[in-house]
């Protein structure tokens, strides 16, 4: 365990013209955890995704990242082309939609390869063999790595994703509603998957959901989302179990028992 | 003897703000420590507080006032204003919890499911699930189920799971929530001798039981948690 955070945002907002994107928000991550951003539709916690994630630039406040050397690094401040490197090497964004993080037309194969020769790797048996390997760990057969992901069903399409973002061994994973549009059935599997994977590699994640049995499985930490500001957050079990905000109580309440 | 666990002062209420922002008090001024090698079981009847003393301790509820201090690896922290990094190592390391109901994640084994707290210290998976077996058939559970997940289990076998889920590791503090709620005459006899043995391992436990035999078996004294009743203060 380290004592410093792989990850300090501060005071960071996000205005689109005279509307709150996201609005002071301050946090820090460290490696291995998993924080849940949770808040419904509009509540910002996208557009703060896209802020840490350098997708989108921020008003104000400051981001800074941990880089392999051990120096923290303001991401803002960074160069284009050292930002592109991060997320293709350092980071792994998945989408809610995989169609947005895949691409459609090359094979499954290439999908997860492509990822490696972008940090250098040229030796295709290699290339290919890490492939299959990745494939199997996501519950993918290896007979299957020539498709291309549009013959994918939704829940194999998201486990590709998951795939390509991870084979370059990423330190911080963002993933934005990671199992919203999947079947209640698909939807465990890929939890399981995810919550072992997490666990295994030891990675940092933050996961946008509005689904609190999703942030309850997968994450140590949880920031609750209202217009744009951050109204609660804690260890994921105490805000669920004993919810402070008003809008959190509400939340919490509204959970289908089944 | 040592004495990990000192509670002081501690009140908690919960704000229900969806009923106009009424105010339920739960309990206050709760005072008490408990030494290594003991056994102190909350007392008193259903309402009272016992849970949520319990949970506060395990930092899964808000402390309103008063301090937890819990010794930690080297030190002593405040579990009441921890900052949450800090309540997971507790919790990984120093305070083990048995609940009175388990939460299953889809498709992981019971065995899984018990070795899971011996993994995250550090354990050898294969190591972990070994000893995870020795526990679940000293609890006799059926070993036809341990590859299954538990989430269709009954009370019982649910229960004897997360009994050794919390038992499998060696926190220095284990919490119990009614671990022999569901549980018949001879696993009720297993329970009392795991917590026999965590008592001779110098383990400072911290119950609720109102099964009357067991209490007698494990027991060294009681809290009577209605001396900290929020009520009789605010009435």
């Amino acid at each position: 365990m380290t004592d410093e955070p792989l990850l300090r945002v501060s005071a960071l907002s996000k205005f689109y013209g005279s509307r709150v994107g996201c609005e002071n928000v301050t946090f820090d991550l460290w490696p291995g955890e998993v924080l849940a951003v949770v808040g419904e539709s509009g509540s910002g916690k996208t557009t703060l995704l896209n802020c840490l994630s350098t997708r989108l630039l921020p008003s104000s406040g400051t981001a800074s990242y941990r880089m392999r050397d051990g120096q923290f690094r303001e991401l803002y401040r960074m160069s284009e082309a050292e930002r592109r490197f991060l997320m293709r090497t350092d980071w792994g964004f998945v989408h809610q939609n995989p169609a947005d993080g895949l691409r459609m037309t090359v094979s499954a194969g290439a999908n997860v390869g492509e990822r490696l020769m972008a940090v250098g790797d040229r030796h295709y048996g290699k290339i290919r063999a890490t492939a299959v390997d990745w494939l199997s760990r996501v519950e993918i057969d290896e007979d299957r790595i020539d498709d291309e992901p549009r013959a994918f069903s939704g829940g194999m399409r998201q486990r590709l994703q998951i795939a390509r973002n991870l084979v370059t061994g990423p330190r911080l994973v963002f993933m934005d509603e990671p199992t919203g549009g999947l079947d209640v059935s698909v939807q465990a599997r890929l939890l399981d998957l995810l919550r072992g994977l997490v666990t295994d590699l030891g990675l940092a994640a933050i996961v946008v959901t509005h689904d609190l049995a999703v942030a309850r499985l997968l994450s140590q930490r949880m920031m609750v989302m209202k217009d744009g500001r951050v109204v609660e957050s804690g260890l994921t079990d105490r805000v669920l179990d004993d919810p402070r905000a008003p809008y959190t109580q509400l939340l919490v309440s509204s959970i289908l028992q089944v | 003897m040592a004495t990990p666990l000192v509670v002081s002062d501690v009140a908690k209420s919960f704000i229900m703000h969806l009923r106009d922002g009424i105010k339920l008090p739960v309990v206050t001024g709760v005072s008490f420590s408990i030494r290594s090698g003991e056994c102190a079981v909350l007392g008193g009847p259903s309402g009272a507080g016992k849970s949520s003393i319990l949970k506060m301790l395990y930092g899964n509820y808000a402390v309103d006032e008063g301090q937890i201090i819990v010794q930690h690896e080297d030190g002593l922290i405040d579990l009441a204003t921890a900052s949450p990094r800090t309540v997971l190592a507790v919790r990984r390391l120093t305070i083990g919890y048995v609940s009175q109901f388990l939460r299953t994640v889809p498709r992981v084994s019971a065995l899984d499911v018990v070795a899971e707290p011996l993994v995250q210290r550090g354990a050898d998976r294969e190591a972990a699930r070994n000893k995870a077996r020795a526990l679940l058939a000293q609890l006799n559970l059926p070993e036809k189920l341990w590859m299954l997940p538990p989430a269709t289990f009954s009370g019982g076998e649910q229960q004897r799971v997360n009994i050794a889920r919390g038992f499998i590791t060696e926190h220095p503090i284990l919490l119990l929530d009614e671990p022999t709620a569901s549980l018949d005459a001879r696993n009720r006899d297993v329970v009392i001798g795991l917590i026999a043995a965590k008592k001779a391992a110098g383990v400072a436990l911290l119950g609720i039981c109102h099964n009357h035999d067991v209490r007698e078996a494990v027991a060294d004294r009681v809290i009577d948690v209605t001396a900290f009743a929020a009520g009789k203060i605010a009435a």
